[in-house]
């Protein structure tokens, strides 16, 4: 045995060989949730594309793009946090509180990108607000981001009331939502974009992002190992409360319009894509690709039922089955792997021999 | 003390009972007789089938073959509540307790009384316990909710649920392992007193003092089946270990001379109350010192406050003569400090994740590059690591919970090798571990102090401490009670300083 | 040999606060008293707040609705889970309701109610099947139905509106009908509370909905009937929602396809607020319908204390944190107060009858 205490040098050893991977490729990218959700993805834009003449064109794409903007900025760090274990239900709030903000320092005279910045910063208050009530005082994030989701929310209409904000500089709510040449493609789709490719490697190439997978699998072991538990959920509130903030931005430039109901009930729309793109609830399972698949496959369907002349409740009943639907298969699967599993372990005497 | 086993019918009777779980077999042919007014006891190493018996007899898992019989009459108990309607009680290790309920409600639960309109009746719940709790001879306010308890205090409960539901058959799993001495003394009287009442008790325990001390018949089982029962009178403790091993245990621990240098690890006066007091103790280089004690003594929390997981009070914890912030595991790591912990699959590993993702859990900041990790990156150290240890597995992407006990503790020490620590502590290094991989293990820690490590191993099992150490220190009830050389420490003296409160002469 | 001494016992100090109905009993004092206060501090500003047929009516029946809703929320996470739906199934059964009269001219009053409240349950009973058997956590599965039931209800009613005219006078009636200056409503949601409360204190069925909130993995282990249970809580939480909708319909007698949006949030901070632990395993119904008039109290109050009420929300939200921070800080003072109580009156014990006499029986030296 060659000696324990030497660094590891790895092409001049390995006195045993070891598979990378017990599955093929094949099966270990194929046969993933995500892969699943993008295959129903691409299955519902093909019927939606041949159904109707009206779907599958720039001006279509840019809406739906557009109305999902928001969606798909707040499931990225969103992912993060339930990836962890834990939930942030103050999004939709932060939404319009931002936006509140945003409004109210444009109209007493700021520039839009100061004011930006100040909608921003709220969103880094609250995000800490969530993240310190969570970690350093241990409170549950679902209760706690119930009582933020009220107390934001309470903020934004308590500030301005019934009132709507709506003088926006033309330049900026044209930005907004402008396209990149003649492929409808919104312009803000470059920002979320970056952000993809950000979070991404944040999550899958960081070793902040593998502290994000063992804190879900199991927060114990992994302050055990050395990981900053506390400090990387609250650094995932804070990029949760900032990123809402700037969704909140953009939805008020998109929409002209800023009021203390913006954007109500967003935070329940962003969970379920999430949710739907796989991530499990239990934390510790995900991947961004998933998510950005079931956050577009709830607005394509969202579009083309529209323009099929489906009133918005029925996508409403529509998004609620499919939620229920994926964490239902999602749990009887897990439990049919489980069960083949058990036996395994037990041979080796694991768990419940004495 | 007790007689030989008695006649007639036994309470419970389990003949070549098997279990198994698909391929595995966890119990091959399984005999008991529990007669009344008998303590039984029934001793085997982990992974001999103990535990699937029990859990059997208490209704979790039906047989696969074999008769099971109570009072004569076969049985086949489809459920838990079965079980106990049928008179079987099963104190387990960890007693499961409702923590926001009452004392009251927990004993009860399920089978409160109830009078008109199936209202609860309160009054005579509480009076049936109050008598209970004076019969055992505990003062625990029934009113309080049982969060907070302490292990012993709850073991109580439960035996008090079990006198309530007048359980023919009570068995005890490790009882004794989270309790102090004087708590020991109640819980044998307790059982003396229910014996005497005419029911069968079982008693499952690793503490041949104990099991000697209380119990008038032992059955031995290994590997999944049935060895042997004697009286205890007509047996000694060197004839039960080897039915239980199968050989001779002597050379079972392969120390190397190493050559111990400099103190690398200096802990002072550390301090926690409730939990530890005046904690000084050193680990020199290419030393192993033991860490003595009965279990609930306090040694993994000094371990874990040592190694920054928990908080400590007052004191100072230095390597090579640098300071270790408290609190601060990372920081602990950085110095050259390892921790090994008690439960593996929920502090040593992150039991969902792969052997690789585990084995580099603790070195991913070294493996990165730019700030940047990849997977080729882990696998490649993991690979190293894996086959040092000699890791059995088929791939790197295996899950950790599917690996055995052993293996899975080589994942967690190739874990903490990897970050090249100057001192180790290694908490409870071969519980729930086939006796091949033990020898493994053993070997590995010598090898380490060998090369220089100091290393601070806490064990349970007095072979192991006499064994491995070069020192031991004794705790008992948070306060280290001895420090004793190699050449001091035998049974007779570690147990003595486990059990007072007394320093023992040096 | 001090086998026959007997030692003094030491009482193992559990004082008064640390005993469990103690706590809860101490948590409702305290929210009654931040009712009260708020009640007098309202009165003093504007005394037709309370001394007023109208104040008084309006006082008591503004929260009845949500002190039925919160009860049912309340029995739900005292469970381990939570019922996000109950604000889509008030709504469905607002408009069911409506239709309902409008449907069957001359249909009973009482008919309208049972009918509504099974259909709740029905609804309900979706909910706890997919939690209970799928073992799915119940706030994805009720958030989907909080989706789903809400576009039934907007499919379903569409544009239209059931407005007072269409409901029967009788009906209306009993939005404002009061017995002894008692609001109807609110005697409908007394009676509720009562037997709901007399049911989680002094039943084995609901003694046990406390034992699986407070460990699932022991409930199992014991043999409780934890999937019956745990159905049951929905069912139960579904019915409430569902009569909570023939209220809404009876008071405001317009009901849209809106109606209830949003109150399931309410009803989980009803629930926080009095005292009921998001994990489960403790709190009271009374405790949750007093958190509900409490909220809805300050709602009303702000206005005549000068704050717009478009501050309502938040001070729900400052309520909400305050009130886990709360919890949290007692939780941990109990059990430091538990464990240093533990360790300064250490394991000093009387022996049992009878055990002296085997202490003599081969130990060398005393232990401990």
């Amino acid at each position: 045995m060659a000696s324990l205490t030497a660094p590891a040098e790895a092409t001049t050893e390995a006195a045993r060989s070891y598979l990378d991977h017990g599955a093929p490729l094949w099966r270990r990218v194929l046969l993933t949730r995500e892969m699943a959700i993008i295959a129903l993805l691409l299955a519902v834009i093909i019927v939606a594309s041949a159904a109707l003449p009206r779907f599958a064109t720039p001006v279509t794409l840019g809406f739906l793009l557009l109305d999902v903007m928001p969606i798909l900025l707040i499931a990225l760090p969103m992912t993060c946090v339930i990836i962890t274990g834990e939930i942030d239900l103050s999004v939709g709030s932060m939404v319009g509180l931002s936006s509140v903000l945003f409004g109210i320092m444009h109209q007493t005279g700021l520039s839009i990108p100061l004011a930006a910045l100040i909608a921003v910063l709220a969103g880094i208050v609250g995000g800490a607000i969530n993240g310190i009530l969570v970690t350093a005082v241990g409170l549950p994030s679902l209760a706690v981001t119930i009582g933020t989701l009220a107390l934001f929310r309470g903020l934004a209409v308590g500030l301005l009331g019934t009132t709507a904000i709506t003088d926006f500089p033309r330049y900026w709510t044209q930005l907004a939502k402008a396209k990149i040449g003649d492929t409808g493609i919104p312009q803000v789709m470059i920002i979320f974009v970056l952000l993809v490719i950000i979070f991404a490697i944040l999550l899958h190439f960081t070793t902040f992002g593998r502290g994000i997978y063992a804190i879900g699998l199991s927060p114990e072991a992994a302050h055990f190992s050395g990981i900053k538990v506390g400090r990387t959920k609250l650094i995932l509130f804070i990029l949760t409360g900032t990123i809402a903030a700037l969704a909140g931005v953009y939805y008020t430039l998109r929409f002209g319009s800023s009021r203390g109901d913006n954007a109500t009930g967003m935070e329940l729309q962003v969970i379920a894509a999430v949710l739907l793109g796989g991530v499990s609830i239990f934390g510790g399972r995900g991947a961004l690709h998933g998510v950005i698949a079931g956050v577009l496959l709830i607005g394509v369907l969202a579009s083309a039922l529209r323009l099929a002349g489906v009133t918005a409740d029925v996508i409403n009943i529509i998004t609620g089955v499919l939620l229920i639907l994926s964490v239902v298969t999602s749990s009887v699967l897990s439990w049919v792997q489980r069960r083949r599993a058990r036996p395994r372990a037990l041979s080796q005497g694991g768990s419940s021999a004495s | 003390m007790g007689s030989a086993p008695a006649e007639g019918t036994p309470t419970v009777g389990l003949r070549d009972v098997s279990k198994a779980f698909g391929q595995v077999i966890a119990l091959r042919s399984g005999s008991l007789a529990l007669y009344p007014g008998s303590i039984h006891a029934l001793v085997g190493e982990n992974g001999a089938g103990k535990s699937t018996l029990v859990k059997i007899m208490a209704g979790l898992y039906q047989r696969d073959s074999g008769t099971f019989e109570m009072e004569g009459q076969p049985v086949d108990f489809k459920t838990t509540a079965e079980a106990k309607a049928a008179g079987i009680a099963v104190i387990y290790q960890e007693p499961t307790l409702f923590p926001d309920l009452s004392v009251t409600e927990n004993v009860f639960m399920g089978r409160q009384p109830v009078g008109r309109f199936r209202r609860i009746d309160r009054k005579a719940m509480r009076a049936e316990v109050r008598g209970l709790m004076e019969r055992l001879g505990v003062r625990i306010d029934g009113d309080r909710p049982a969060e907070g308890l302490s292990i012993a205090d709850q073991q109580i409960i439960e035996i008090a649920k079990a006198i309530s539901l007048d359980a023919k058959v009570m068995i005890m799993d490790e009882p004794t392992a989270a309790l102090s001495g004087v708590e020991v003394e109640r819980l044998f009287a307790v059982a003396r007193s229910l014996r005497d009442e005419g029911r069968a008790l079982m008693f499952i325990s690793h503490r041949f003092d104990e099991v000697f001390a209380l119990c008038d018949t032992i059955t031995v089982m290994r590997d999944g089946a049935y060895i042997s029962t004697d009286a205890v009178a007509a047996t000694d403790v060197p004839q039960i270990v080897r039915r239980m091993v199968g050989r001779d245990v002597n050379d079972l621990f392969p120390k190397q001379e190493a050559k111990i240098g400099d103190p690398l690890l200096v802990v002072e006066g550390l301090n926690m109350p409730g939990v530890f007091h005046d904690i000084s103790l050193n680990v020199r280089s290419g030393e192993i010192v033991g860490l003595a004690g009965l279990v609930g003594a306090g040694r993994s929390e000094v371990a874990r406050a040592i190694f920054g997981v928990d908080p400590y009070e007052a004191g100072s914890v230095t390597i090579g003569g640098t300071a270790v912030p408290a609190r601060d595991p990372s920081a602990a790591m950085g110095l050259g400090l390892a921790l090994v912990p008690e439960d593996r699959r929920k502090q040593g590993l992150v039991i969902d994740a792969t052997v690789s993702q585990n084995i580099t859990a603790a070195i991913r900041d070294s493996l990165s590059k730019l700030g940047l990790i990849t997977t080729g990156a882990e696998n490649d150290a993991a690979r190293v690591w894996a086959s040092r240890l000699e890791v059995k597995t088929r791939a790197l992407d295996a899950v950790a919970g599917t690996l055995s006990g052993g293996n899975q503790q080589k994942v967690v020490l190739a874990k903490w090798l990897a970050t090249t620590p100057k001192v180790l502590i290694i908490d409870e290094p071969t519980r729930g571990i086939d006796v091949g991989t033990k020898a493994e293990v053993h070997r590995m820690m010598s090898e380490l102090a060998g090369q220089g490590l100091g290393i601070l191993m806490i064990s349970s099992e007095l072979p192991e401490v006499l064994g491995m150490a070069d020192r031991v220190y004794v705790m008992r009830e948070g306060r280290i009670t001895a420090e004793l050389d190699r050449d001091e420490a035998n049974s007779e003296s570690v147990m003595f300083a486990a059990t007072h409160a007394t320093e023992a002469a040096a | 040999m001090t086998s026959t001494e007997m030692l003094t016992p030491v009482e193992e100090g559990t004082s008064f606060s640390s005993r469990v109905g103690a706590i809860a009993r101490a948590r409702e004092t305290g929210i009654v008293l931040a009712i009260a206060i708020v009640i007098i501090v309202t009165t003093i500003k504007n005394p037709t707040f309370l001394f007023s047929l109208d104040g008084w009516r309006d006082l008591l029946l503004t929260p009845s609705i949500l002190v039925v809703l919160a009860i049912g929320e309340a029995i739900v996470i005292i469970t381990r889970n939570v019922d996000l739906s109950v604000g889509s199934v008030l709504g469905l059964s607002a408009y069911l309701t409506g239709t309902l009269f409008i449907k069957f001219q001359g249909i009973p009053i009482l008919a309208v109610f049972l009918i509504s409240i099974v259909f709740g349950a029905l609804l309900g009973l979706i909910n706890g099947a997919l939690v209970a058997f799928a073992r799915v956590p119940a706030l994805v599965i009720t958030l989907g139905t909080l989706y789903a039931y809400r576009g039934i209800d907007v499919a379903w009613a569409g544009a239209s509106l059931i407005n007072a005219s269409d409901l029967p006078p009788d009906f209306l009636a009993l939005g404002t009908k009061t017995i002894l200056t008692i609001p109807v409503l609110t005697i409908i949601a007394l009676i509720v509370l009562i037997i709901g409360a007399w049911y989680m204190k002094n039943t084995r069925g609901g003694r046990e909905f406390y034992a699986i909130g407070s460990d699932p993995a022991a409930a199992e282990l014991y043999g409780l009937a934890v999937t019956k249970r745990v159905l049951s809580a929905f069912v139960v939480s579904g019915a409430a929602a569902g009569l909570a909708g023939v209220l809404y319909a009876a008071r405001y007698g317009t009901v849209n396809s809106q109606a209830g949006l949003g109150f399931e949030l309410d009803a989980v901070a009803a629930a926080v607020i009095g005292g009921v632990a998001i994990f489960g395993g403790s709190g009271t119904l009374w405790g949750a319908a007093f958190g509900a008039v409490l909220l809805l109290t300050i709602n009303r109050a702000l206005p005549v204390l000068g704050v717009p009420d478009f501050w309502q929300r938040a001070v729900v939200g400052v309520l909400i944190i305050g009130a886990i921070v709360l919890d949290r800080i007692l939780a941990l003072r109990q059990s430091r107060k538990l464990i240093e109580a533990r360790d300064t009156a250490p394991a000093v014990v009387e022996m049992p009858v009878g055990a002296a006499e085997e202490r003599g029986e081969g130990e060398e030296g005393d232990r401990g």
